[in-house]
């Protein structure tokens, strides 16, 4: 929690520092009403008093209380504006360490984390901000002011006051000790309740197929009702906190009558001061509850801030070198030598020893089955992953070398799953190339076999978050179109055809074939139909190269390329291909 | 407060489209509490009837004291202790009362949300397929958690707080004016105010937490995007752009957020000030009144009237909580009355016909289907298919592949025309007797959480663990069962380490184990290694082998094996024979089979 406030610019110590003379103010003045109350008693129990001097002390209490007001709604202000300009920055500061993360620490953390951290967890601090921070500078105050004042008067009933206080501590720490772990398990039962409906639903038609209804739903009753008797006890616990709060306070105010009565008898008291007692003790009490209060909150903050600090205190493992290379002249080369990776966290090698050369113009493909490797040799080209040993050099460059803006420029990426951005049709494909030309655009839509597309729904047609509201095959092809806008060197083709049918798959390939002849396709697919046409074939399986050479040199000589193209075409489809 | 945690949002409630129909729906399901909920009510009448009159007794004892000071024989203790001791019984009456009233309430809500569960739980399994194909799941999965329990948190509240606070203002009323006509005057003088300060406050801040709540959702969805994206923004430098874009939603976040957090924030202040003002009142006028009377025992009344000032404001903010409350309850009840009240599938109880055994002759006659009423995709079908030959349904990626597997297995209703199984027509049959006719082999491969016998008998009473083991062996899942720690029950879970090929041969082992006459298989693409490939198609042969199978082809020698292939387009069926007749009929399909496997055109 206390790390956080390390990313407060240094005007906000000046905001806190005048925020809390503020509410020292506001509570001196929340505690002299009491003195002047107890100035009203004493006259009306005077007999042959002046009015006037009841409307004199009047005003004044009236006065109090507005300036206690304007106080108050100061220190809101500037709790506000610092709390909102706070999260402002960290959502800022997280967002910006978050876009200089490579893929590397983006799995570290997860995506879906890292979108809870910049919003919720952000959101978490700015309300502890608004309202904790507030409570916690009020409430030691106000106690102090308090008790000070209550000092001295009557050491009774301060004692008794005390034990107000005592029994609420106790009461509440035992409602912490027997609910808390309650209430943590309760989100792992709603979760449970979650998980078992969207098997249901996500199952739905092999639940149906099964005629497996009343399975699910008893498994569903199962979670209800262990969630119910959780979320009973729970409450049933916490319904005991508004009572005995009650108690404790109505209690009080009879206790320190009553006992006053005594005290008065006794000659010990006045009357006056007995009455301001009354609210001096409640005074206490409030403090109290105000700082249960931040406790309640404190645990929330403060694993959300943790949270953050994890994210803005992540070094970077890939960054760019202090003096890049100078350009070699060469355009369009990949090269591998003898590349071995394995992930950061990973045990084992996902690729052993590598080695190739793509020349410019060529069209190079890489097939392999599941988890062989291809799209992690590929994530190493655009550094989204460090090599562990060996090096990749693009133009005769170690990519290492490369500020990484200048070697995506040279890249036309084309991921597996195809993601478009929110915005429009025109907006997507300019991604990489914010002053393409309309007839660049036109260009590239046709080579993808994107036109329908167009047609369709034209540049200026809306594109949802993700590309939502388009299929996969036609986020694919808008997805190939923008990397062709881009004119880059080196196309990369991560499985980027496989939500497109055969037919489809066939005239791009064709229309990029007769298109774009000066640049390198690096292509990385499943099918054999895919590649069949390729230059040059790699063959990967776990994660080492098994084959190399053109469709028919492989299927003469490597025993799992012949594997997999049996798995796929006919036998006759192979020997008249 | 601690709805100020979930958001900062609590100004924000969403609305009911009618709150007046969600409030009759949700009175009607709680009516089986009525009685426990009458008593909950008397409880909390009980508690704040105590606790109002409670502050006159102390106004007394006040009285005593002063009147002891007066008077040459002391203070009255005996009688001060009398009172005393009656507060004491008072309190814990109240706070008894109190308890018992939460306790009932607690236990009314959490009752009823198990039941708003149950029930959609249970409607989930009885809505017709076209509701969810249509809809994501995470809006049904956020009625089944977050609404029911936003109404387990609210309601609880809200109705008892309800009912406390008439009655506390009620009773006040009656008490202040018994007490002092003229004090009580003063004390409900500020009411107005207060409201009309609320009410101003609420209205403007009302705005701002609208437009913050619109700038984080949109945050949100820029944020979710592009960290989503991440690889694709670093190929294409487009960080900085990201980053502009978020810059201009983030500051606009600031503008709005400060301005409703402040707002809000004045709330509490300015009703404490009105409060105070208040009790001001009362201390002046009290104190003119005692001296004016010369009476020195008004004390008493001050005194009391302290108190019923602190409780007064206390049913006011109440009040504005409340409706809060209630909005976001009843928006979220409607939410599950409206899943509750969508139209289900429908009745078969007249439906006498029943196939037990079938040999597994499949007719379609004139069959007319589309999904949404007056656009017919699939018109005019028929096709007869003998028992156990071998269908495949082929066709571009989006050409409609499902729409017969949903037709075959009665997940939607052909619009006209009939299917029929050995001669009886599909709509004489209940759904769940043509599901017990098909296998099914899905493409997603779906298992659940549970061992791996259970996903293998799934819902099925009675099958003999010898049965099971020839199916594994079937299948090639033999040696992976063997090698898990609990063999066949094992649990599968999010921890379970398991292949996707194995899932496909899971699911496949699933099919075989009900030994349905008929069968509907989606091949797998894609995505299992070459070994598991050879694996699975072995396995799909032995189940297919002696069986009336549709199969959703994708690999050649299935789609050239088969007796019919039925080859779909737009959601039509546009073309069927055999590979041969349609090979040289020269039409789409073999257009389709050329695309795929000719060279690529040189150049």
């Amino acid at each position: 929690m206390i790390r956080i406030l390390k990313n407060f610019k240094w005007y906000y110590w000046l905001m806190l520092a005048l925020m809390l003379l503020i509410i020292v103010g506001q509570v001196q003045l929340d505690l002299i009403v009491p003195e002047y109350m107890s100035q009203i008693v004493s006259l009306v129990t005077t007999p042959g008093s002046e009015m006037s001097e009841i409307w004199r002390v009047g005003l004044i209490m009236i006065a109090c209380a507005f300036g206690s007001l304007v106080c108050t709604v100061l220190a809101s202000f500037i709790a506000a504006r610092m709390a909102a300009g706070f999260a402002e920055l960290l959502r800022d500061k997280v967002f910006r360490k978050v876009e200089s993360f490579s893929m590397n620490e983006i799995n570290k953390f997860s995506t879906a984390s890292l979108i809870t951290r910049c919003t919720n967890d952000v959101q978490q601090i700015q309300t502890f901000i608004t309202i904790g921070l507030r409570l916690l500078i009020t409430a030691p105050i106000m106690a102090i002011g308090a008790i000070v004042k209550m000092s001295g008067k009557s050491g009774e009933l301060t004692l008794l006051t005390f034990a107000g206080v005592l029994v609420i501590v106790v009461f509440v720490l035992f409602i912490y000790i027997v609910a808390v772990p309650r209430f943590k398990s309760i989100q792992k039962l709603t979760d449970r309740i979650n998980k078992v409906t969207r098997e249901n639903l996500t199952g739905l038609r092999v639940v149906r197929a099964y005629n497996a209804e009343a399975y699910q739903e008893e498994k569903f009753d199962k979670a209800n009702t262990a969630v119910t008797k959780t979320y009973l006890f729970v409450n049933r616990v916490l319904s005991l906190m508004q009572p005995v709060m009650q108690i404790v306070m109505n209690g009080l105010s009879l206790g320190i009558v009553w006992l006053g009565a005594t005290l008065i008898n006794a000659n010990v008291l006045e009357l006056p001061t007995m009455m301001s007692f009354t609210m001096y003790s409640m005074q206490v009490i409030l403090s109290f509850l105000m700082l249960i209060m931040v406790f309640i909150f404190m645990p929330r903050a403060s694993v959300s801030s943790k949270r953050i600090n994890e994210v803005l205190s992540t070094k970077n493992i890939i960054n760019d070198p202090e003096t890049p290379a100078a350009d070699t002249g060469i355009k369009g080369e990949l090269e591998f030598r003898n590349v071995s990776f394995k992930y950061p966290d990973g045990d084992g090698y996902v690729l052993k020893d590598i080695s190739f050369k793509a020349e410019k113009g060529q069209t190079f493909a890489i097939i392999g089955s599941t988890g062989s490797g291809k799209s992690s040799l590929l994530n190493l080209i655009p550094r989204f992953y460090d090599v562990t040993e060996g090096e990749v050099l693009v133009d005769g460059v170690n990519v290492k070398e490369y500020r990484q803006e200048e070697l995506h420029d040279k890249i036309g990426y084309v991921p597996q799953k195809a993601v478009l951005f929110s915005g429009t049709v025109d907006s997507n494909l300019r991604f990489g190339k914010e002053d393409a030309t309309r007839e660049e655009l036109a260009k590239a839509v046709k080579i993808a076999q994107a036109n329908n597309i167009i047609e369709k729904k034209g540049y200026g047609g809306n594109v949802a978050q993700g590309g939502q509201n388009m299929s996969g095959g036609q986020k694919q092809r808008m997805s190939i179109a923008r990397a062709i806008v881009k004119n880059p060197e080196i196309y990369l083709f991560d499985d980027s055809f496989s939500a497109l049918d055969y037919k489809t798959d066939r005239l791009l390939r064709e229309a990029i074939n007769k298109n774009i002849k000066d640049a390198t396709n690096i292509i990385v697919a499943q099918r054999i139909g895919t590649i069949k046409n390729a230059d040059r074939i790699l063959v990967l399986d776990d994660g080492r190269v098994v084959g190399d050479g053109t469709h028919e040199e492989l299927l003469a000589n490597c025993s799992v390329y012949q594997e997999i193209a049996h798995s796929q075409l006919s036998k006759e489809e192979l020997a008249n291909g | 407060m601690a709805n100020m945690a979930g958001g900062g949002n609590v100004q924000y409630a969403e609305r009911p489209r009618s709150m007046k129909k969600s409030f009759g729906k949700l009175a009607l399901f709680l009516k089986p509490y009525l009685i426990p909920m009458i008593v909950a009510l008397l409880c909390a009448v009980a508690a704040t009837v105590f606790n109002i009159i409670s502050p006159d007794r102390i106004g007394r004892i006040t009285a005593l004291i002063t009147e002891g000071l007066m008077s040459p024989d002391g203070i009255d203790l005996a009688q001060i202790g009398q009172i005393g001791l009656s507060l004491v019984i008072m309190y814990g009456c109240c706070a008894v009362f109190g308890y018992a009233q939460g306790w009932i309430m607690t236990t009314i809500t959490q009752r009823a949300c198990n039941r708003f569960r149950k029930a959609i739980s249970r409607k989930i399994n009885r809505l017709p397929l076209k509701y969810f194909d249509t809809r994501s799941y995470g809006d049904v999965l956020s009625r089944v958690t977050n609404d029911v329990d936003m109404i387990g948190q609210t309601l609880n509240q809200s109705l008892s707080q309800m009912v406390t606070a008439v009655t506390m203002i009620v009773g006040l009323l009656i008490m202040m004016f018994i007490t002092s006509w003229q004090l009580a005057i003063v004390a409900v003088a500020t009411v107005p105010v207060s409201i009309i300060l609320v009410l101003i406050i609420v209205s403007i801040s009302q705005k701002y937490f609208k437009q913050q709540q619109n700038y984080l959702g949109a945050i949100n969805g820029h944020i979710e995007e592009v960290f989503s994206s991440h690889n694709v923004i670093k190929a294409y430098n487009a960080e900085d752009k990201m980053i502009n874009t978020f810059d201009g939603i983030n500051r606009r976040i600031y503008g709005s957020a400060w301005r409703a957090q402040f707002l809000s924030g004045m709330m509490q202040p300015i009703m404490t000030f009105v409060g105070n003002l208040g009790y001001v009142g009362v201390c002046i006028v009290g104190g003119i009144i005692a001296i004016q009377n010369g009476d020195v025992t008004f004390i008493g009344v001050i005194t009391s009237f302290m108190i019923y000032v602190r409780l007064f404001s206390q049913p006011l903010t109440q009040f504005s909580q409340v409706a809060n409350t209630m909005q976001s309850t009843m928006a979220a009840a409607e939410r599950v009355f409206d899943f509750l009240e969508e139209e289900e599938m429908s009745d078969e109880s007249g439906m006498t016909a029943k196939l037990d055994s079938v040999k597994g002759d499949i007719r379609f006659e004139h069959v007319n289907f589309g999904y949404v009423p007056g656009k017919i995709i699939i018109h005019d079908f028929n096709v007869d298919i003998k028992a156990g030959q071998k269908v495949a349904i082929v066709g571009p990626t989006g050409a409609g592949k499902t729409t017969l597997v949903n037709l075959l297995m009665k997940f939607y209703d052909v619009t006209s025309g009939e299917i029929y199984i050995d001669g009886v027509p599909v709509s004489s049959l209940t759904r769940a007797n043509v599901h017990d006719l098909f296998g099914m082999v899905l493409q997603d491969t779906w298992l659940f959480e549970g061992t791996i016998r259970e996903n293998l008998t799934y819902g099925k009473e009675g099958i003999s663990d010898d049965t099971l083991n020839k199916v594994l062996k079937a299948t090639g899942l033999e040696h992976f069962v063997k090698t898990l720690p609990h063999g066949l029950d094992t649990v599968l879970d999010d921890n379970t380490n398991i292949s996707q090929g194995q899932r496909q041969l899971l699911t496949i082992a699933r099919a075989m184990v009900e030994n349905a006459p008929m069968l509907i298989l989606d091949e797998a693409t894609s995505s299992v290694d070459t070994r598991t490939e050879i694996l699975i198609q072995q396995a799909m042969d032995n189940l297919t082998h002696g069986r009336t199978a549709f199969i959703i082809a994708h690999r050649l020698s299935t789609i050239k094996n088969a007796d019919i292939i039925l080859v779909m387009k737009d959601g039509n069926i546009i073309e069927q024979g055999n590979h041969a007749q349609l090979m040289e009929k020269g039409g789409f399909y073999a257009d389709l089979y050329n695309s795929q496997f000719d060279q690529a055109e040189e150049e």
